[in-house]
């Protein structure tokens, strides 16, 4: 029987991931050491787990409100509020997602409809082009270089709107890249956003994680851009927490009745468990000034040297990422293109690393390695991976 | 402590055999100051020893390890340092603990056999003059030690590649 003519051809139409057989190839191998993986290597610390089954021993198994559980979010309401100077009312401004990805998408589908055009910088997480184009709307790329560290310039955005444009995607701290904005940066392109009443989806999944003295600035706190601003976050990276699935998406209310809308027909609630277990990440972490997010970050920001130093002295070009944990070097001097490099690290050095291929064609040349890895893995990688790059150039 | 030193104990903790040149750039310090902050830690004795954590059921050697409770009458002046040193002199006993609660140190013995394990504890341990009593607890199975769970089975739990 041929489906094609019941599926949503609009959808239908949108290619798979290019590189699942590469995908599979990795799954497939025995005694891999990834760095290809897009998630802490911690576990959730225990406190956290505990709360999630006590809350099922204790028979809470029901719904949540809606936009999730009051104390969640005024929990989140404070830290928003304490880490990035971003102010919530937790009743009409903050709802609680099954994680940031489906903050992602309903995000999109509140604002994006047919003919309306979406800014997505270049290399970037793989979510946002699709979920523009579920939504309707038309992604239209920002291209971020190498020679700007792949920072997206005011300039880049300016350039690229038309009266066609309604929303820009901000993803700083950046997966693949661990590019980060500057207030600086991100002070030029709020310009551009006033100027052309732009709406800005900040991801800021990573908000926990930037180095070098560098704390992320969330654009919603800079003067005037709160109003032109939905904030997306979750507890996924920062928290170790990403199989739990929550996250929230925080914004001015009228913009935030109509995302409660999808999220209240299309999932009811994130799941109650997830909720009991990112407020207690929450409290504990007021209590504590957020020790376990500063452990696991301290141990990130070691490894993150370790890979950038270890990329250089193969002779490889790597800039320097200051967010995220992701590494992004350059394998161009090798000749050989982001998927024939990683297929035969794969093959030759079981190593698994993700082609820059995999987030846009802008990723060519470029490899993503995330150090999310124990550190004797990590520094076997490093050998191995030397020892495969010395031998192509 | 400074920034720097906790770090590297941080590091050092989980592999204290990463070269000097990796813990300069994971701290993000110069060689000369990563050298001379180890230096001064172990100087200070702050770090004792460089010592791995072994699976001894994995190898062919006669081990029994135990936990001996052992009350104690403190002495005058000294309180329980003295009875202590006197225990931990014995080249069976491997840690010497002063606890809260219902007893006062707990000492891990190690010996080759459970005879050998025995005879201490009878003849040398029970005897000292301070020791009012003890209570053995024989380990029958190590599972984690330092931090090292000993038969992790449970693996990385995260696929390979995830965008």
């Amino acid at each position: 029987m041929n489906y094609d003519r019941y599926l949503n051809r609009a959808i239908a139409a949108v290619p798979p991931s290019g590189i699942r057989r590469f995908f599979d190839l990795a799954a497939a191998q025995k005694d891999t050491i990834s760095l290809g993986v897009g998630e802490p290597d911690f576990i959730t610390p225990y406190h956290i787990r505990d709360a999630a089954i006590n809350s099922l021993l204790n028979g809470e198994t029901q719904y949540t409100a809606n936009r999730g559980l009051l104390s969640l979010r005024k929990a989140i309401s404070r830290y928003m509020d304490e880490r990035f100077h971003l102010p919530y009312d937790p009743e009409k401004e903050i709802l609680v997602t099954v994680g940031a990805s489906e903050a992602i998408d309903i995000a999109l589908r509140a604002m994006v409809q047919a003919g309306d055009e979406v800014l997505i910088p270049e290399p970037s997480y793989v979510s946002y082009c699709p979920s523009v184009i579920f939504a309707g709307g038309t992604p239209v790329p920002l291209v971020t270089t190498r020679e700007t560290d792949f920072r997206l310039t005011a300039e880049a955005v300016r350039a690229a709107v038309t009266p066609a444009t309604k929303v820009l995607i901000l993803p700083y701290p950046n997966n693949p890249t661990g590019a980060i904005l500057s207030r600086e940066e991100l002070e030029a392109i709020a310009e551009v956003v006033r100027e052309h009443e732009l709406l800005v989806i900040s991801d800021e999944i990573y908000a926990e994680l930037t180095y070098g003295g560098s704390a992320h600035v969330s654009f919603g706190s800079l003067p005037g851009m709160w109003a032109y601003t939905v904030t997306l976050n979750g507890f996924s990276k920062a928290f170790a927490m990403t199989g739990w699935r929550v996250g929230f998406v925080c914004g001015p209310a009228p913009i935030l009745d109509v995302i409660v809308k999808i999220h209240q027909y299309t999932i009811m609630c994130a799941p109650r468990q997830a909720q009991v277990a990112a407020l207690e990440a929450l409290e504990a972490g007021f209590a504590n000034d957020f020790e376990d997010v500063r452990r696991m970050h301290q141990s990130y920001d070691q490894r993150r040297r370790l890979m950038v130093a270890g990329f250089r002295g193969m002779g490889l070009d790597c800039f320097e990422p200051l967010g995220a944990f992701y590494v992004f070097p350059s394998i161009a001097r090798t000749g050989l293109t982001s998927e024939a490099f990683c297929q035969r690290l794969l093959e030759e050095k079981h190593i698994a690393c993700v082609p820059g291929t995999a987030f846009s064609a802008y990723g060519e040349g470029f490899i993503r390695c995330s150090y999310a890895t124990a550190l004797d893995k990590l520094n076997i990688a490093l050998d191995r991976m030397g020892d495969f790059v010395r031998a192509l150039i | 402590m400074t920034h720097l030193e906790n770090q590297l104990l941080d590091i050092l903790r989980e592999d204290c055999r990463m070269p000097l040149e990796k813990l300069a750039v994971m701290t993000g310090a110069t060689m000369e100051e990563t050298a001379a902050a180890i230096e001064r830690l172990e100087a200070e004795k702050i770090i004792l020893r460089y010592a791995p954590v072994v699976n001894w059921d994995k190898t062919d050697r006669d081990r029994v390890e135990a936990m001996i409770q052992v009350r104690v009458t403190p002495q005058r002046e000294q309180g329980f340092d003295a009875i202590a040193a006197r225990i931990y002199a014995f080249d069976e006993v491997k840690s010497v603990y002063l606890m809260s609660g219902n007893y006062d140190l707990l000492v891990l013995v190690e010996a080759p056999t459970l005879k050998e394990l025995a005879l201490f504890v009878s003849q040398k341990l029970s005897v000292l003059d301070s020791v009012t009593g003890t209570a053995t607890a024989f380990v029958l199975k190590r599972y984690k030690e330092d931090g090292v769970v000993f038969e992790d089975t449970r693996g990385d739990g995260r696929l390979v590649v995830t965008l």
